[in-house]
């Protein structure tokens, strides 16, 4: 039996960043506000206090703050000819639940995509021909927005963060010590870049001396003490190691605990309720407006919420599922081509060079979640491309996000994983071994994408979502040619030897790669193309809105959130000042 | 809360207080640690503030081994002092306490494979694909060991692993890891391998509290000095050694004495 609850204006599905930036404007604009989360309340000193925070087997191997898959899980397989199996334990990317989700044991990397990230499809073609965004199957598209449009949204989110870091573009203006091939931002960052350890700094001379552009990495680890506009305190980073995959115990990282809820939970048109999960989004016969969300809680009791609006708050591969079960869009056909929910799903190319010293004392455990030194030199469209028979690229970073020391320690090339040369490798090297990551963009393709599993279904009876993925060739000589550049700056560091991380072979779930899944929902300027328009809401039904990175038609080289953030922003504006006055299609198709 | 405003530090304040109170503490067992795992909750017009609700590590305590036979256990030890053998550099797999470490994990929310999907239907899958067996992490140990053992039998003249000499005890792995070793009643060998050797490794280099890591000599070995929250004074001290002493959430020997 369902019970139908007393009507809000607008009902978040899931309840990290998006939900708690969207439920925060919304309920300033004096919106009735509810976020459904299927997770836990957590907070710093309940759950990560300092006290107990530095728990490397607890949170990354087991998995403490993380989607729980034998609750829900997907299929996966890397292409159509296979049989899609359960991911049957967290590996490659490690998914979040719980309020603040992924937001609580994330790194705090803030970047902003490339102005020409937003036009991948049309900016390609014009420079490199028509062939560089259709070979390899590529079926890259414009985003239907500019980052003109995006930069004050941008700007929003590094003050909610207190982002520190080193403007390379201020206003056109190009200033020493940042990222010279950023688009240009409207201010300076909120706080200074944080200090660099021993390795970054190193890394960043030897970058230098090649003639590249080293900058501190933006970060929303704070390197000192910060007030957003919504009156909440960050402290100041004490490098202790355990960012990415751990809550911050300090109140250093930006997350929606530090920076939203103390400020949204407090009014008194939002409410969070927990352990409940939405099953689908309730439509009306025709088909044309969503009526609310129907969900289950903990105890297995079923409810039907009625809202005007619905915001799809939670992960990408959870909203792209919903909007599946729920009817809302035309699923994706790869053999056709046609239809959109699910299509272009894309992740990150990653690959890495480790770097071992004799003589210089790293200390890796003092580390950040964006402590690193970065260049930008191959990222996107910074470098040219010609002859080079892949679009795309990756930013190089010598980063320590901390030395934990069951994940992060470095052996030479050929040394085996047990024994006493092991053993020996481990204790030699430690100290002394520093790794360069390269975080590279993934263009989307034809037979990479998201649907229903035609076999496996989750505790409620409903199908799993499954996953077709690999990396496409133009992914592979790109990942190629980036790590050939990340290794002549290892080598400048002058060490004893490094040991090349390349990205060969299939996808394979198993060793942890990112958390950054994109697309399957994704945005356009065209029903015809994408699943939503430039303010995230759905060309078929007008008051379903899908946030996050399933927007995203492929992926930059670049961390998605504050992109995420900004394009929740730029759609809160816009249901603000044009939706609520006018409930309807904001562009009509 | 005056107005909107918030202010951080009587958190913090209750933070610290409750970190301090936990370390010392061993937490109740969650009975489900993931979505839908605890009772539905509302929350209007404030953070939600609990006392005493500090999420403490589920470290463990005793010295009685709770999971394996006396058959697995000799099985065990002597596949941990290959996969991290003894040597004036740092502990073994044994000297860590790396047995008693598995045994407690096996015993525990990791053993039933609470965060494991185990549901049917089971395929082999392609390596890519990551674990497919049916089996928890305790069901697995428990199959892996007899079949390896009777492999053994077969193959070395009816000896039990623990008997063979340090080369053949190592020939014995590396089939495994390599996954040339086909072993009977459906245990593949391949991620039975992949999972002992990263549960060997997290017993050698988690926090003491789990049981492993005796002493804290793991992190020793290596240079890494547990579980301290505050680096700042040595971010820009390059090169140089950090004095700390070593510590974990327990933490220090030093620390009883004072």
């Amino acid at each position: 039996m369902t019970t139908t609850l007393k009507p809000v204006d607008a009902v978040m599905v899931g309840f990290g960043w998006t939900g708690a930036i969207m439920g925060q404007q919304l309920a300033d604009a004096g919106l009735s506000v509810l976020a459904l989360e299927r997770g836990p309340w957590r907070d710093t000193a309940s759950d990560f206090a300092t006290g107990f925070a530095q728990d490397e087997l607890r949170y990354m191997w087991r998995h403490h703050l993380f989607q729980n898959v034998a609750d829900d899980t997907l299929t996966i397989r890397n292409n159509v000819n296979q049989e899609a199996l359960p991911m049957r334990h967290l590996g490659s990317f490690l998914l979040g639940t719980g309020v603040g989700s992924g937001g609580v044991h994330w790194n705090g990397q803030i970047w902003r995509f490339l102005p020409s990230d937003f036009q991948t499809k049309t900016h390609n073609a014009q420079r490199y021909g028509k062939k560089a965004v259709t070979d390899n199957d590529l079926t890259v598209q414009d985003w239907g927005i500019t980052y003109d449009e995006l930069e004050p949204h941008y700007d929003t989110f590094d003050k909610l963060c207190g982002t520190s870091g080193k403007a390379g573009n201020l206003k056109g203006k190009i200033q020493p010590g940042g990222n010279p091939f950023e688009g240009a931002r409207s201010s300076e960052y909120p706080t200074p870049p944080m200090a660099q350890t021993y390795g970054p700094t190193l890394f960043g001379q030897a970058a230098a001396s090649l003639g590249r552009h080293p900058f501190p990495h933006p970060t929303g680890n704070l390197s000192t003490a910060y007030v957003n506009p919504l009156g909440a305190q960050l402290g100041k980073c004490t490098y202790c190691g355990f960012c990415e995959k751990f809550g911050c115990g300090n109140y250093s990282k930006a997350s929606p605990q530090t920076t939203v809820l103390p400020y949204l939970m407090a009014k008194p048109n939002f409410e969070l309720r927990t352990e409940c999960e939405v099953l689908r989004v309730e439509l009306t016969p025709d088909r044309k407006r969503a009526t609310g969300v129907t969900y289950v809680n903990s105890a297995g009791e079923e409810f039907f919420q009625p809202a005007e609006m619905v915001f799809l708050g939670a992960y990408i591969l959870q909203n792209v599922r919903l909007l599946l079960l729920s009817g809302i869009g035309q699923p994706y056909d790869p053999k056709t081509g046609e239809g959109v929910v699910g299509k272009n799903y894309a992740y990150q190319t990653m690959s890495s060079v480790n770097v071992f010293f004799d003589d210089k004392i790293l200390n890796p455990f003092i580390g950040a979640g964006a402590l690193a030194t970065v260049i930008d030199d191959f990222n996107g469209d910074n470098f040219d491309h010609s002859g080079l028979g892949f679009i795309g690229g990756a930013y190089i970073a010598g980063m320590v996000t901390g030395g934990r020391p069951i994940e992060m320690i470095y052996t030479p090339q050929g040394t085996p994983a047990w024994g006493l040369e092991w053993k020996h490798a481990a204790a030699k090297n430690y100290l002394r071994s520093f790794s360069l990551s390269i975080h590279g963009s993934n263009m989307s393709s034809r037979f990479n994408y998201l649907d229903l599993d035609p076999t496996y279904r989750d505790i409620h009876g409903r199908p799993m979502l499954r996953m077709t993925f690999d990396f496409n060739g133009n992914d592979h000589k790109m990942s190629d040619y980036l790590t050939d550049r990340a290794a002549e700056v290892a080598r400048a560091m002058n060490p004893r030897e490094i040991k090349l991380n390349r990205r060969v072979g299939a996808w394979n779930v198993v060793p942890y790669q990112t958390t950054h899944n994109t697309g399957g929902a994704i945005m356009g300027d065209n029903p015809k193309d994408s699943v939503i328009n430039k303010y995230l809401q759905t060309w078929d039904v007008p008051n379903v809105f899908s946030m996050g990175a399933g927007a995203f038609p492929q992926n930059a080289g670049y961390n998605p959130t504050a992109t995420v953030a900004a394009l929740t922003y730029h759609a809160a504006e816009a249901i603000k000042s044009q939706y609520l006055k006018a409930p309807g299609a904001l562009i009509q198709a | 809360m005056a107005g909107q405003t918030f202010d951080r530090r009587h958190f913090l304040v209750g933070g610290a207080a409750i970190g301090t109170a936990a370390t010392a503490a061993v937490a109740a067992e969650k009975i489900h640690d993931g979505e839908l795992g605890a009772p539905a909750a509302s929350y209007r017009g404030a953070i939600p503030w609990e006392e005493g609700a500090a999420d403490a590590p589920p470290g463990v305590s005793g010295t009685d081994f709770k999971f394996f036979t006396a058959v697995e256990r000799t099985f065990i030890e002597a596949a941990v002092n290959r996969l991290i053998p003894p040597s004036a550099v740092g502990p073994s797999g044994v000297e860590a306490n790396i047995p008693f470490f598995l045994d407690r994990q096996l015993a525990g929310p990791f053993g039933r494979g609470d965060h494991y999907y185990l549901g049917g239907p089971w395929r082999k899958g392609a390596p890519e694909q990551g674990y497919q067996m049916r089996f928890s992490p305790a069901q697995l140990y428990r199959a892996a060991i007899a079949a390896i053992d009777r492999y053994v039998g077969a193959s070395f003249n009816g000896a039990a692993f623990a008997k063979l000499t340090d080369a053949d005890k190592d020939k014995v792995l590396k089939g495994l890891e390599a996954g040339t070793i086909a072993l009977d009643s459906g245990v593949d060998a391949k991620p039975f391998f992949a999972m002992l050797l990263q549960n060997t490794k997290e017993g050698y280099f988690s926090d003491p509290i789990y049981g492993g890591n005796k002493d804290m000599a793991a992190w020793k070995m290596i240079g890494f000095p547990g579980a301290h929250y505050d680096y700042s004074d040595w971010v820009s001290r390059h090169g140089e050694r950090v004095p700390y002493p070593t510590v974990g959430f327990k933490g220090r020997p030093g620390w009883t004495g004072a």
